[in-house]
């Protein structure tokens, strides 16, 4: 049972953990206009928010951005790590966000098969 | 698209797109024979010509493509199922859509899954504050951002995973015992 007093003991928890969370770390972007959502954004979305929240990976931002004109390649997903190139994945499922964290969010390796586009950073 | 909650989504990504910081979504199973949602906030708005033109898919105020199709969509579906889509809006005040379904027309769409949808929002955009209202009739529940910001304090932030897991729980359980209170 799930009660708005959990927030109490949740709120000193979080101050502990404020400590080790860094906000300069790697960023999924995730598009969420029209064309995004009628192909499954929400769904890829959530299966981002599980798996961070299951491999405990704090330092990861997850953000959304509205229809960029690549609609017939939605979901689209970017990776940021910083100082490396911004990935763009494209036609993804939920059932491939688990292998975008593990090789991409957590090792670096980008899963090439998938991307649609990469922008360097300056 | 499948579900309601796909519709809510992408209306209050409109919200948001219109520099919203403050958005209501009432849902709302029962309400005199009619299955109604309603999104409602404080963004930029629209000027009476745009609304009048808004159901036309080829009217949009994006720049990255010229057909939008979000709201066409929804004036449709509602059609369909014996409701209607208002919409309502002043320029420099916000804007609110209400979509009504015939309650027990077949052609509705299901609600499908409010809960990732809230979630989704939140965690996207956390400087948000919703209040979401979930009624079958007369009776419901409701939730403010702004409440469970109060009790985290400096540590109200919707992008951990510890606090959107939390809401997503509370969220299905308030919404489940409500159902269940109405089939008693």
């Amino acid at each position: 049972m799930k009660t708005l007093e959990d927030l109490k003991a949740l709120r000193e928890k979080l101050k502990a953990d404020m400590k080790v969370r860094q906000n300069d770390g790697t960023k999924i972007i995730i598009g969420m206009g029209t064309c995004g959502i009628a192909a499954g954004a929400r769904e890829v979305m959530s299966a981002v928010l599980n798996e961070l929240a299951v491999r405990k990976l704090n330092d990861v931002q997850v953000q959304q951005t509205g229809c960029i004109g690549m609609c017939e390649k939605e979901v689209l997903v970017d990776i940021v790590r910083p100082g490396e190139p911004r990935i763009t994945y494209g036609k993804v499922k939920p059932e491939d966000v688990k292998k975008i964290i593990a090789e991409h969010v957590v090792n670096g390796r980008i899963v090439e098969e998938m991307v649609v586009g990469k922008i360097m950073q300056d | 698209m499948r579900e309601l909650s796909l519709h809510i989504l992408d209306l209050a990504q409109n919200s948001i797109e219109a520099g919203a910081h403050n958005v209501i979504i009432e849902i709302n199973e029962n309400e005199n024979g009619f299955f109604v949602f309603r999104i409602s906030d404080d963004g930029h708005g629209m000027s009476e010509e745009m609304v009048q033109k808004i159901r036309d898919p080829f009217v949009t105020t994006r720049t990255t493509r010229k057909v939008g199709m979000g709201i066409p969509f929804m004036d449709m579906v509602t059609k369909q199922c014996g409701g209607h889509l208002l919409i309502q809006s002043r320029k420099g005040k916000g804007t609110v859509v209400e979509a009504a379904f015939a309650k027990d027309n077949i052609d509705r769409p299901p609600l499908g899954d409010i809960v990732s949808s809230i979630k989704v929002l939140l965690v996207g955009t956390p400087y948000l504050e919703l209040k979401f209202i979930y009624k079958i009739g007369t009776s419901g529940f409701d939730i403010d951002t702004r409440v469970i910001r109060s009790l985290l304090g400096d540590e109200a932030d919707f992008t951990r995973p510890e606090v959107y897991t939390w809401f997503e729980e509370y969220l299905k359980q308030e919404i489940s015992q409500l159902r269940c209170e109405q089939e008693v």
